[in-house]
């Protein structure tokens, strides 16, 4: 052991910098727990079959749930995927497909900006291409604008996917006289496909929650609907407006809706987890 | 009539049969017509991907001139003057940006500067302390996850839980206790936003050769040696390049912020008091703007909202895209 004071003082610095760091590191994870903690002990006492099968009762009522909102954050985010995912995955194939170019390059720069988009400026903008000139507030609208976000992250992990896959089996498959259109949808994309899918869980788990384009969209409705071309409740527009009103049944109901969002979001994440382990993709 | 060539059903209708060598002809032609109908589709099949291509672009051309011509009537009555006009009084019809402007850059950039020395914490211990094993793949996943969480659970999360705990602090600090404001959220803010540099982070530092790091222990240096004067030196710009990327996402994040920030359109005085940033106030008045010049004004909000995020992640993309060439 050296016993000079200068070497001693430097190996406490580093030992007391690396004590930092573990903490500080650490300590970020408390908030995630206290979050997913609190909206737990909130959250379940609420959740029963009255919650999940009826709709929201008007304030000083007892009882009432959200199906309305289940059911329509479920056919707003299906609808979104049914839009989001055959444009994306194409797009997807065309920018693995052409790594130069000039399409190629403006396409992945729009791509790029389309990503960094603020989610409330989609809004906007849907608000002006769907709702003024159809009329009417839609749930088909809120899909389309919820399909523009899902469309990077579906784009990016396609094409970072299919580079992956080694050119021999497309150069297998061109051998064999199939053509270009089955060589893709037959071998290339297959063998992808884990890739791609872990793509489309992440855009549904990132749009699930999104709120911010559906307020001028979708716009809710307290009752229960399943028509695509009339506003629709959708679970983050319910937390928003009930978490912001000064009841306490409401607050109860946005709570019980809070937990039953994050449980599909942390699941689809988590899903999306193992599949990217398996395939390893990156993200 | 010959039997063999021609049948004839009930109602006097007769048809041919063909023969044998007529099938085969038009088997054969079925099957020299296939490679053509494979061509077709294959053309088919480009000229999709192209068309698909090419929307990617004229969709971000769109939402771009949809901004312009929406905010052009604002433009014409209110000019440049608009930016930093001083009050917003939709009922007088006086609208100026400043409030918000100031509410947005205040909120992002205490964010930045809370969320700063986490995400960097994250991305060192991530990618140089503990690379692999169970715990870093707990901490990564744990931050990842952070990501994740709707933004509006934030909100309400801070809502119930920050505001109380602000107001406590406000109280002892002596100043006029809201809760809601600035600060809380750019607190809010500064957890959703830590994922993002910090993840950056962590690749860049990953990339530092080895042989880097090795040269300077062997010149008996300490591992805080190391990262202060090998790694971040090293990784600044793509360190940087995070920090931009999240400012990015604190400047655009709608929810979380009009939950707590109060909602009002008056300068805020103090990091302390009740303001509203960009995103907000659309979130808020866009539904309820029922003039023509106080809709577009809200619109040119969100067009500089969209032109700032968008060039800070291009600047941020571009120098990551450098950074691991």
């Amino acid at each position: 052991m050296i016993k000079n004071p200068r070497i001693q003082y430097r190996k406490t610095k580093s030992t007391g910098f690396q004590f930092l760091i573990y903490l500080l590191a650490f300590i970020i994870t408390l908030p995630l727990i206290a979050i997913i903690v609190y909206i737990f002990r909130e959250g379940v006492s609420n959740i029963n079959w009255n919650f999940l099968t009826n709709v929201p009762k008007p304030v000083g009522e007892i009882g009432g749930g959200i199906a309305n909102a289940l059911l329509g954050s479920v056919l707003i985010v299906l609808t979104a995927s049914v839009i989001a995912i055959p444009i994306g995955i194409m797009c997807g194939i065309y920018l693995s497909e052409n790594t130069t170019g000039r399409l190629s390059y403006w396409s992945r720069l729009a791509v790029d900006i389309l990503q960094g988009i603020p989610s409330i400026v989609i809004g906007i903008v849907i608000y002006f291409w769907l709702v003024k000139p159809i009329g009417t507030f839609s749930a088909v609208s809120g899909s389309v604008a919820l399909s523009i976000m899902m469309l990077p992250i579906i784009i990016r992990s396609t094409e970072e996917t299919l580079k992956l896959i080694p050119f021999s089996l497309k150069e297998a498959g061109l051998a064999l006289g199939l053509p270009y259109h089955r060589v893709i949808l037959k071998v290339i994309v297959p063998c992808g496909v884990s890739g791609i899918l872990s793509g489309v869980m992440l855009s549904v788990a990132r749009i699930a929650g999104e709120t911010a384009p559906l307020l001028f969209t979708a716009f809710g409705n307290p009752y229960l609907s399943a028509n695509l071309g009339k506003p629709m409740q959708s679970l983050p527009l319910l937390i928003f407006n009930y978490a912001t009103s000064p009841y306490e049944d409401w607050h109860n109901l946005a709570w019980g809706a809070s937990l039953i969002l994050l449980i599909w979001v942390l699941l689809l994440n988590i899903l999306t987890k193992l599949t990217t382990k398996k395939w390893n993709v990156q993200l | 009539m010959d039997k063999t060539k021609t049948m004839s059903a009930p109602g006097n209708i007769s048809f041919r049969v063909p023969s044998y060598q007529e099938i085969m002809e038009k088997l054969r032609i079925k099957k020299a017509s296939r490679p053509y109908k494979q061509i077709k589709w294959e053309v088919f099949f480009k000229r999709s991907l192209v068309a698909i291509a090419i929307l990617m672009v004229l969709l971000v051309i769109g939402i771009f001139f949809t901004l312009v011509v929406q905010s052009v009537p604002s433009i014409k009555a209110l000019g440049i003057k608009y930016l930093w006009g001083k009050t917003w009084n939709p009922v007088t019809n006086e609208y100026g940006a400043y409030p918000f402007l100031l509410g947005t850059l205040l909120t992002s950039f205490l964010a930045l500067i809370i969320s700063i020395p986490f995400s960097f914490a994250v991305g060192i211990y991530l990618g140089e302390y503990n690379t692999k094993g169970w715990l870093s793949n707990l901490l990564k996943n744990a931050v990842e996850l952070i990501a994740a969480v709707p933004s509006v659970i934030y909100g309400f999360w801070a809502l119930v839980v920050l505001v109380p705990l602000v107001r406590a602090i406000e109280i002892k600090l002596g100043v006029v206790p809201y809760g809601i404001g600035i600060f809380t959220a750019s607190v809010v803010l500064a957890i959703m936003i830590i994922p993002y540099a910090a993840s950056i982070g962590r690749e860049m530092i990953k990339i530092v050769p080895q042989s880097l790091k090795e040269g300077a222990y062997s010149l008996g240096a300490t591992r805080y040696e190391v990262i202060k004067s090998v790694i971040l030196p090293y990784t600044k710009s793509g360190l940087f390049a995070g920090i931009l990327l999240s400012l990015g996402r604190a400047l655009g994040e709608t929810m979380a912020v009009t939950m707590v920030i109060g909602n009002t359109s008056i300068i805020p005085t103090s990091i302390f008091a009740p303001g509203n940033t960009m995103a907000s106030v659309i979130a808020n008045e866009f539904t309820e703007a029922d003039r023509s010049v106080y809709l577009s004004a809200l619109i040119e909000l969100g067009l500089v909202l969209f032109l700032v995020t968008v060039v800070i992640n291009m600047i941020g993309k571009r120098i990551i895209k450098r950074f691991t060439r």
